[in-house]
């Protein structure tokens, strides 16, 4: 039969895409992992560099940094405290930033002027150097946990108080002059409309401050290093005593902090606003 | 200058009636001028005029958002239902609770404003997709939704704001023979902004021409045909002729 040898061929044809589609969601992963092999690599090449040179603390070997970094529990130990306090210095540092931008924004929301009196104020806190603040911060709040938090919360504040006021004025027009028709009051608008209108900027504002909080608990630790700090000590210690070793694996552990919090809140804001905002 | 916005008792079916209307902008711009215009029960007129001729305007004027300069409006129904150009829908709300909403800032108990909800939802032919998001669904099932919304308050007098402008053809020619099914059924009256003679001519039993801006009432027409209305009323050359005759007026107030 002449017939299925003609469609034989046809068959193939139409299956390969479908093997195709199938495969994609694996692939995007692949590549990045190529890039991490790569960049081991270059690790690798630095180290020698400097293991030549007789620097080898400046660039230790990977594996130097997983043996006697992270595998050593006594390091393991003080990493993993670090890690716990610095963490509940930016969550504490957050939560505050949290309540304090919502609470701004909501109120600069309410009327043209509040948001003009209000609003450089936020640029301000935004472009005072923390380092000027420091010897200050210091001498009013001590050397301990209350200074890392309050730096964590400057440093935090101001993705806040923008993206919720930004989100709470992203209502249109058009849905404003609905609820006006309804006969309907400040506080039903703000709750029906405005405030549901507001979440995916406030939730990509919680990621960006959640990014923010990481910095300023680990700055923080740096300015104000009494009481039990966290991964910024560790990581000027370990510096200061050549310990290149738990230096690279302090500051990995940081990074690991910074992109844990970023993903934890990104996937929070998923959670809250998937459903109907394309949140990426 | 006098503006008043009254809600008296008499007078033999009139919903909404503009008495030399007129509305100048703070900035000085004179939207509308000496507009008289009336809608009674069983009515559905239609308003035509070039962009930016104050149209809108005057159905801002007619719900409350906007108050004339001068003149006297008179709104006889607190049961007003008001369609945006935009389906104004909140992403959030599925189309139920989206229908629901007008009802819920009345103050309706939930279980009725369900009830209602549904009836409406069903009037427009929504039926099945209660729980899709409004990202789901096309701009004329937005409309349809957005519809809906207004129908649930059971309104005795509906403004249009072009609400079918940004509509493909099909769907809006659609959408034109479910308003006028939801006319014949509902018994509202109509006040209905657009930029399309034809939609005009077909949907209401009176076509208003306006001027360009400063805008007022060059010509009015009465529709002659009778409602319910055949689809194929306007391949027949009476509704072209009446087309006709009110793109003229539109050209001449436009010059």
């Amino acid at each position: 039969m002449s017939d299925a040898q003609t469609l034989a061929p046809t068959a193939t044809a139409a299956a390969k895409p479908a093997v195709r589609t199938r495969r994609r969601p694996a692939f995007t992963w692949w590549r990045a992992i190529v890039v991490l092999a790569a960049l081991i690599g270059l690790w690798y090449l630095a180290a020698k560099h400097y293991a030549d040179k007789g620097l080898a603390f400046l660039v230790p070997y990977p594996h130097l940094v997983w043996k006697d970094g992270f595998a050593d529990s006594q390091v393991r130990h003080d990493l993993l405290q670090a890690l716990g306090r610095s963490t509940v210095v930016t969550l504490v540092g957050l939560a505050i930033a949290i309540v304090i931008g919502v609470a701004w924004a909501m109120l600069m929301a309410q009327a043209k002027w509040v948001e003009q009196s209000l609003y450089p104020y936020a640029v301000v806190l935004q472009c005072i150097p923390i380092l000027a603040l420091v010897p200050l911060i210091g001498a009013l709040a001590g050397y301990e946990f209350k200074s890392r938090v309050i730096v964590t919360v400057m440093i935090a504040l101001f993705p806040m108080v923008s993206n919720t006021l930004f989100g709470l004025q992203s209502a249109e027009r058009a849905q404003r002059e609905l609820f006006t028709l309804s006969g309907a009051g400040r506080g039903t608008v703000l709750a029906k409309l405005l405030f549901p209108a507001a979440l995916p900027s406030i939730f990509i504002g919680l990621r960006t401050s959640a990014g923010m909080a990481v910095i300023g608990s680990i700055v923080g630790d740096q300015f104000f290093q009494r009481g039990n700090p966290g991964l910024g000590v560790l990581i000027q210690v370990s510096a200061s005593r050549l310990y290149g070793e738990q230096l690279y694996a302090a500051i990995l552990t940081a990074a690991f902090l910074g992109v844990a919090v970023f993903l934890v809140f990104g996937l929070l804001g998923r959670l809250a606003v998937g459903r109907w905002y394309d949140f990426s | 200058m006098t503006s008043t916005l009254e809600k008296p008792t008499s007078t033999a079916g009139v919903l909404l009636d503009f008495r030399d209307t007129e509305m100048t902008f703070p900035n000085g711009t004179v939207a509308l001028r000496g507009v008289d215009l009336t809608v009674r029960r069983g009515e559905f007129v239609s308003v035509v005029g070039p962009s930016g001729c104050g149209k809108s305007t005057l159905l801002r004027i007619a719900s409350g958002l906007e108050t004339a300069s001068h003149g006297v409006t008179q709104v006889n129904t607190d049961r007003i239902g008001y369609v945006f150009q935009d389906a104004t829908l909140l992403p959030w709300r599925s189309v139920q609770k989206n229908v629901e909403l007008l009802a819920e800032l009345d103050g309706m108990s939930k279980a009725k404003r369900a009830a209602t909800a549904a009836k409406a939802i069903e009037l427009v032919g929504l039926k099945g997709f209660e729980k899709n998001l409004p990202r789901q669904l096309s701009g004329g099932m937005k409309m349809r939704t957005s519809l809906a919304r207004s129908l649930t308050l059971d309104p005795e007098l509906f403004l249009f704001d072009e609400p079918f402008g940004a509509l493909d053809e099909i769907t809006r020619e659609r959408l034109n023979d479910e308003l006028l099914r939801l006319f014949a059924e509902q018994q509202f009256a109509g006040l209905f902004i657009t930029h399309s003679v034809s939609e005009a001519v077909y949907l209401s039993t009176k076509v208003v021409v306006m001027s360009g801006r400063p805008g007022y009432i060059v010509e009015s027409f009465d529709v002659p045909f009778p409602m319910p209305r055949d689809p194929d009323i306007r391949f027949t050359p009476e509704f072209g002729e009446l087309v006709g005759q009110v793109s003229h007026a539109l050209r001449e107030g436009h010059r």
